[in-house]
Order: structure tokens, then sequence, then C-alpha cells
């Protein structure tokens, strides 16, 4: 039990900050694309203890839970991940933190906040299936979802489920909040919809979800690491490689419209995951 | 000793992470311009932690160009209302300080410190973007001194 817990602290304390320190290394990469200097690694963190310390402001109490459930959420998630728990058990805490995020965006009358909460759930509608894809190809594979029976296979997943990788990394792009799908709010300051669902937190509130969002990004990283969990180089290599590949797409692309996007996750994301499961199968 | 750490951590995150409001209150454009130019990959005052945020729920540091008028007096005091403490305002423009060339129109309020207090102010015509930058590192003093005045007042 005392083992458990000191791991679960120990994963929490290293993902708020390597997530900190990727989403610095986002901001500063981004900036070197727009051929600008850009912030310096740490910016994340001051962003995030600057916020904190900023006055409270809530037009609806929904808005000071919610970010505390979403973060909550989260950081359950990634521990249940780092514990080698059930992948469908990972998959339905963490859509309970998007769920929060977009209760508390609904809270308010603001109508940007309003319509990004409906272009979220959008966006949970059009990735959450290809997640569960995931851990059905998983059990497929393995017979179970459970992610400790992963490391015992012969060869990395991403043999056997190319496709299905790459629609979870179309999946990547929306769940990172990156362009093109960044519909319901983007980590860069201007968009129609000002900040999108973060529109309506204010100070401390928006401090907690930008660590949710973090711990979120952590796990979907996680997730794409046991593409290759077979060893250790490939397990960090290959998430690292997907990420930078995140960020360039979002420097080169523009934003789509919703329509768009439920195009790629139902038609061209699903066929695909649809027709490697299909393949596994047989 | 410990709380004197968490002020000091604070006080940094405060001054090298400033987020700005920028709200034209009826300049001609030529302020917006150069406020704009900021962000630019010339002057990238990204470099110290400045995001150009569209909501002032969001804002630390509000930066208004323009001459008050009878209409939008009201906005500039919603929005100053709407950013949660600790914040600054930065006047920009000859306008934005006095009413500029338009102080005698009969719409006109003045500057804006007829309707919300000013703490830094950039003047010119237009201002320079090295005078406005100038101006948000001022702004960025009167955080810390203003968080002070706090402290001593507890």
């Amino acid at each position: 039990m005392m083992k458990t817990t000191a791991l679960a602290l120990a994963v929490l304390c290293a993902a708020v900050l390597l997530g900190g320190l990727l989403s610095g290394i986002d901001r500063r990469l981004t900036a070197r694309l727009q051929s600008r200097q850009g912030p310096p690694l740490i910016q994340p963190f001051l962003d995030v203890i600057k916020l904190m310390a900023k006055e409270r402001m809530v037009t609806n109490p929904w808005q000071a839970f919610s970010p505390v459930a979403s973060l909550a959420a989260a950081a359950v998630a990634l521990v249940l991940f780092a514990l080698q728990g059930d992948l469908l058990v990972i998959l339905f805490v963490h859509m309970v933190g998007g769920v929060f995020l977009v209760l508390g965006a609904m809270a308010s009358p603001s109508p940007y906040s309003q319509t990004a909460s409906q272009r979220e759930l959008w966006q949970m509608l059009s990735c959450e299936t290809l997640l569960f894809l995931i851990a059905g190809a998983l059990y497929l594979t393995t017979g179970s979802f459970r992610l400790s029976e992963l490391s015992a296979l012969p060869e990395p997943l991403l043999y056997r489920l190319p496709l299905l990788f790459a629609a979870f990394f179309f999946a990547l792009t929306v769940k990172m909040r990156k362009s093109p799908f960044d519909l319901a709010g983007c980590h860069h300051a201007h968009q129609e919809l000002v900040r999108g669902v973060f529109t309506e937190y204010v100070g401390p509130y928006l401090g907690l979800l930008e660590i949710a969002h973090w711990l979120e990004v952590m796990l979907y990283l996680a997730i794409c690491s046991l593409f290759w969990a077979t060893d250790a180089k490939g397990m960090i290599l290959l998430p690292l490689a997907v990420f930078f590949a995140v960020i360039v797409l979002d420097n080169v692309a523009a934003r789509l419209t919703w329509r768009w996007m439920l195009g790629w996750g139902w038609g061209a994301s699903f066929i695909l995951s649809a027709f490697n499961l299909f393949w596994l199968k047989g | 000793m410990g709380m004197g750490l968490i002020d000091n951590l604070i006080s940094t995150a405060r001054r090298r992470s400033p987020w700005l409001l920028h709200f034209d209150c009826g300049s001609c454009n030529g302020c917006d311009i150069e406020t704009l130019a900021c962000l630019t990959p010339v002057y990238d005052v990204e470099r110290f932690g400045v995001v150009n945020v569209g909501n002032p729920k969001h804002a630390d540091i509000l930066l208004v160009t323009g001459t008050v008028n009878l209409r939008n007096r009201e906005v500039l005091a919603v929005l100053f209302e709407q950013i949660p403490e600790p914040k600054v305002v930065v006047a920009i423009g000859a306008c934005g300080l006095s009413g500029g060339i338009f102080r005698e129109a009969p719409n006109v309020v003045g500057g804006v410190d007829k309707v919300i207090p000013v703490d830094v102010y950039v003047p010119g015509c237009p201002a320079r973007p090295e005078a406005i930058i100038d101006g948000v590192v001022l702004a960025l003093e009167k955080f810390r001194e203003k968080s002070k005045g706090k402290g001593e007042g507890k």
C-alpha cells in the first residue's frame, strides 16, 4: 500500500514536471518555426504559478468545482496507467475529466464558452471511439485489457496496428488541442472563440485546467508508448517523435471545421481502424 | 522564511508572465499597429512571457489606445472590472493620454484616466513599439510595488 502511494505520488510529480516542460518545448519550437526566439522553457510553470496567485472570480460554482474534478480525473487515469491497470477503466476515468471541463464551461451564458463546449463534445465524440478501438485491439492481441500483458509480446504492437496508429495520431492532434483540429480551444492566444472552453475559467481555475492538460498529454503519450512496449528505447522515442510531428503539423495546418473533424474521426480513421482490427483477427 | 520564498516565487512569476489585453478605444489604428508589431518576429515579446490574450478574464495588463468617448467608456470600465487582481493599466499614445487632437470634440471624454486608474503613460503619435515595450516593463515594476503595498497593508 505504502509502495503504491509512493509510486502514485512520484508518477504525478514527474508527469507535472515533464508535461510542463513539454509544453515549454512546444512553445519554443513553435516560436522557432515562426522565426521568433520564443519564451524560456520554464514559461508554462511561471504562467501557472502566476495564475494560481490571481484573484478568484466565479460566476457559477461549477466553474470552481469542474477544474478540480477535471484535474483529479486526469491524475487518477495517469496513476492507473502507471500501476499497469485496465486500459478500459483508464479511458473511462479520463473521459470524466473532459465531461467536467464541458460542464464548467456550459455553466456560463457566454456564447464563446457555450459554442466551444458544443465543439468539445464533438471532439470527444470523434475521438473517444478511436481510443476504445485501441483498447479493443489490445484485447485482440493479448486476450486482456490489462497493460501488464503488453511487455510479454514478441514484437511491438506497431507492426500489427499501423493503420490504428495512424488513426491514433488523428486523435492525438484533437486531444492535444492542436491545429487542424483545435476547435474547442487552442493554446495560441487568439482564435475565433477567444480561448474556447477556457474562456470563462479565471486565474487559479485556469491554472488547474492547465495542469490537468499537461497530465492528459502525458497520458496520451503514455498510450502512444504502448505501440512499442517491447523495449524502453522505443517507449521513449516513439511518443517523442509523435509529439514533434503533432507540433509541426500544428504550425503548417489551418484550423478545420467540426464537419471535417467528424469526417476524419468517423470516416477515415474509423475505416482505417476497423480494417486493421479485421486484419488482426484474420 | 517559507512564506517569503513563496512570495518571491509569485512575484517573479508575475513579472515573467504578463498577459496583455489590448483594447482599441477609438484609436486611428496607428498605435494598434505599433502594439501588434511588438508580437512580430522583429520584437517578439513572447521572449519575456508576454501573451496577447483576447479575454479580460485572463489578462494581467490592460493596454488602451485611443480616445475615450461617450459610447465606449462603459466598455472600457467593464473590461477593467473583469480583469482579476492584480492588474495594471497602460495608456498608449497621445489620444489615450489626454484625448490628443480629438480632445475638444463634443463626443470625446478625454484620456483613459478619466474612466479608469492608469498606472503607466506611453506618449507618442503613434507610440513606437520600443516605447510600448518600455511601458509594459514599467508596468511590471508597478506589479511589484502593488504586491509590496498589499503585504505591508496586511
